[in-house]
């Protein structure tokens, strides 16, 4: 019991808030999502709509990692094959966009459950060796010649963002840049949701049971099996997700973007973030996209030693992350009003 | 048949390289119970500084042992600093831990030294190919020199009252204490010998893949390969393992998927043992009461 609340999370605070103050929070936070639209020229727009999609990839890597103790640190190779997923589909047989999110999803949990199987045979640090070594080896599979066909090789693919509709553009000034961005955050909030739904409730407390002691929750009558293989496969599939928004965004795809570096800084961004914490892959993400952009401006090697210690400095001082930082600031503060 | 003989050969060879970073890896393993994700970049340090060392003007085997001097104290230190303060950590923290000192040892390496590629010196030049041109004069010498790491580590391990001790706090280190045993200091002394081990390895490859800052990644996940296939438990296995990784990577790569693929040759070796004989070839089976 104990494990359970020591690692609490949107859910356990929820209840005792009250109804007018959730609105409130909601509203808050809608503007602050919404407000980039007007705020941001379309460069910095970019970015945010990148941060909006590493936050989502990192959210699936805490599903597994976080949530269910499955330490992955190849949940880049899950965003690659998201992300090329919906480029084939759209680059060689002319899908639309939104056509392609659920077949990438799909293609993603089917691959993720693949990927959980012999990972139900593997403890925490072999697991993270295979991963790993998953992670190294998709940059390869994609430039293979067997594939070139589909995939580009070397090349990669070129695609195009979803335009607006004619129906939205008819009513207000809106840039394909703008429009991406309301894409991402959309399909980004849905996945949060379906996450949060999935923590808090029965599926939730059976993942964390089986992290925190598989033994008893065996004896409570959890299927480990097969609450670990799903747990890998929803998080692959909303780590695909990811991925196939990037590959919009960016408007284009090749092997050498999804390297063993990736996946990295997608658990860099999870540990920093917080384990375990819905939340903090919010922060997650933010960090994986902003942070690497200001180190680089020291030097081409800075970003790697800055991610380094950062890492280290917070499983030293900080294990909990960002987020457990303001839970703990705002339950002091909350403390000293009541 | 020549052909094959000749990639039989070159995978003994780079078989070799790889059975000494499995050793390292087995090495840490057998210390501490885990596997450290950053050894190559220790190495590829250690290789820098042997470089160093060898361009200053010292001769090569003074630079050699020099550099196993340094890679020693740098892993003993690592494990001082680092590694001591999250002991009890879940393996989460380890993972992020290693992680990390990859990242960092990686990156200040390109740093320091630069990203260019440059040559390393062999010590076993001027041999001449050998066995009718299927084996470089540094090929048989690095081969030579793995061997000979294994047989003083076995012999470390099995005659010396410190190789018995080290065992001793791996295994139990409760009751390694309460007979006297310092087993931080033993955990200390593991990650020096790995890193020692390492920097071995990462001076017996460079003259042969060349030295750049990320030398060592693939060679790795080929060296993990080999600890799991031999039995991470088991040093001779492991390096036993480390050649045949070698000779199937090269065999495969020639005759099987080509050598674009050479690097997935190495997953599923990873993942078929883990999946078929998680103990390994050589290794010993554990069970664990619940």
């Amino acid at each position: 019991m104990s494990a359970i609340q020591d690692t609490p999370t949107l859910a356990a605070a929820a209840p005792r808030a009250s109804i007018a103050r959730r609105s409130v929070w909601l509203a808050l936070g809608l503007a602050a999502a919404l407000a980039p639209l007007w705020l941001l020229e379309s460069f910095h727009l970019f970015q945010l709509t990148m941060a909006v999609i590493m936050s989502l990839a990192v959210l699936g890597l805490n599903i597994v990692t976080g949530y269910n103790g499955q330490i992955s640190l190849g949940h880049g190779a899950f965003f690659a094959i998201g992300a090329y997923v919906t480029a084939i589909l759209m680059a060689q047989a002319d899908w639309s966009f939104y056509a392609t999110l659920p077949f990438a999803a799909a293609v993603c949990g089917m691959v993720g459950y693949a990927v959980g199987l012999p990972a139900l045979r593997l403890g925490g640090l072999y697991l993270a060796l295979v991963t790993f070594s998953l992670a190294v080896a998709v940059p390869q599979l994609l430039k293979h010649r067997a594939l070139e066909g589909w995939t580009g090789g070397v090349q990669g693919l070129f695609l195009m963002k979803p335009e607006p509709p004619a129906w939205l553009t008819a009513r207000v000034a809106i840039t394909p840049d703008q429009f991406m961005y309301l894409v991402a955050l959309v399909v980004a909030a849905l996945c949060y949701l379906l996450a949060w739904n999935l923590i808090r409730g029965r599926i939730g407390r059976a993942l964390m049971a089986t992290r925190d002691h598989p033994t008893a929750a065996e004896a409570m009558g959890m299927d480990i099996a097969a609450l670990k293989t799903r747990a890998f496969a929803v998080s692959a599939m909303i780590t695909g997700v990811a991925g196939a928004l990037s590959a919009a965004a960016v408007e284009f795809v090749a092997p050498d973007s999804f390297t063993f570096l990736l996946s990295i800084s997608l658990f860099v961004g999870m540990v920093v973030g917080g384990v375990a914490s819905i939340l903090g892959s919010v922060f997650g993400g933010l960090f994986v996209l902003f942070v690497p952009n200001i180190a680089e401006s020291i030097s081409r090697a800075a970003p790697g030693v800055i991610y380094g210690i950062i890492l280290i400095v917070f499983l030293f001082v900080l294990p909990d992350g960002v987020a457990g930082l303001v839970r703990r600031v705002l339950a002091r503060l909350g403390g000293r009003a009541s | 048949m020549d052909a094959f003989l000749l990639q039989l050969a070159a995978g003994i060879a780079t078989g070799g390289i790889y059975a000494s970073v499995a050793l390292a890896i087995v090495m840490i393993y057998q210390a501490t119970h885990h596997v450290n994700f950053a050894q190559g970049e220790m190495a590829t340090l250690s290789t820098f500084i042997a470089l160093t060392f060898i361009q200053a003007g010292f001769p090569y085997w003074v630079a050699f042992g020099a550099t196993l001097a340094v890679s020693f104290v740098m892993g003993a230190l690592v494990e001082r600093l680092i590694m001591r303060p999250v002991q009890h950590a879940p393996i989460l923290t380890h993972v992020g831990v290693y992680i990390g000192m990859l990242l960092i040892i990686g990156n200040l390496t390109g740093w320091v030294f630069g990203y260019t590629t440059k040559v390393f010196p062999s010590p076993f030049e001027g041999g001449g190919p050998m066995f009718g041109g299927l084996l470089s004069a540094h090929q048989l010498g690095s081969v030579g020199v793995t061997l000979g790491v294994l047989v003083l580590v076995y012999l470390f391990f099995t005659k010396t009252s410190l190789g018995l001790a080290m065992r001793a706090a791996a295994y139990n280190p409760r009751s390694a204490r309460l007979v006297g045993i310092r087993v931080d200091v033993m955990l200390a002394l593991g990650w020096g010998l790995a890193a020692a081990i390492g920097s071995v390895a990462g001076m017996m490859v460079a003259p042969i893949v060349f030295l750049d800052p990320n030398m060592m990644l693939g060679i790795l996940l080929y060296a993990f390969a080999g600890a799991l296939l031999g039995g991470i438990d088991n040093p001779p296995g492991a390096v036993a393992g480390g050649f045949l990784v070698g000779v199937l990577e090269n065999l495969a790569g020639a005759y099987i998927v080509g050598t674009e693929l050479k690097l997935s040759v190495a997953l599923i070796i990873i993942i078929g043992v883990l999946v078929l004989k998680p103990s390994g070839l050589f290794g010993r089976v554990v069970f664990s009461r619940v």
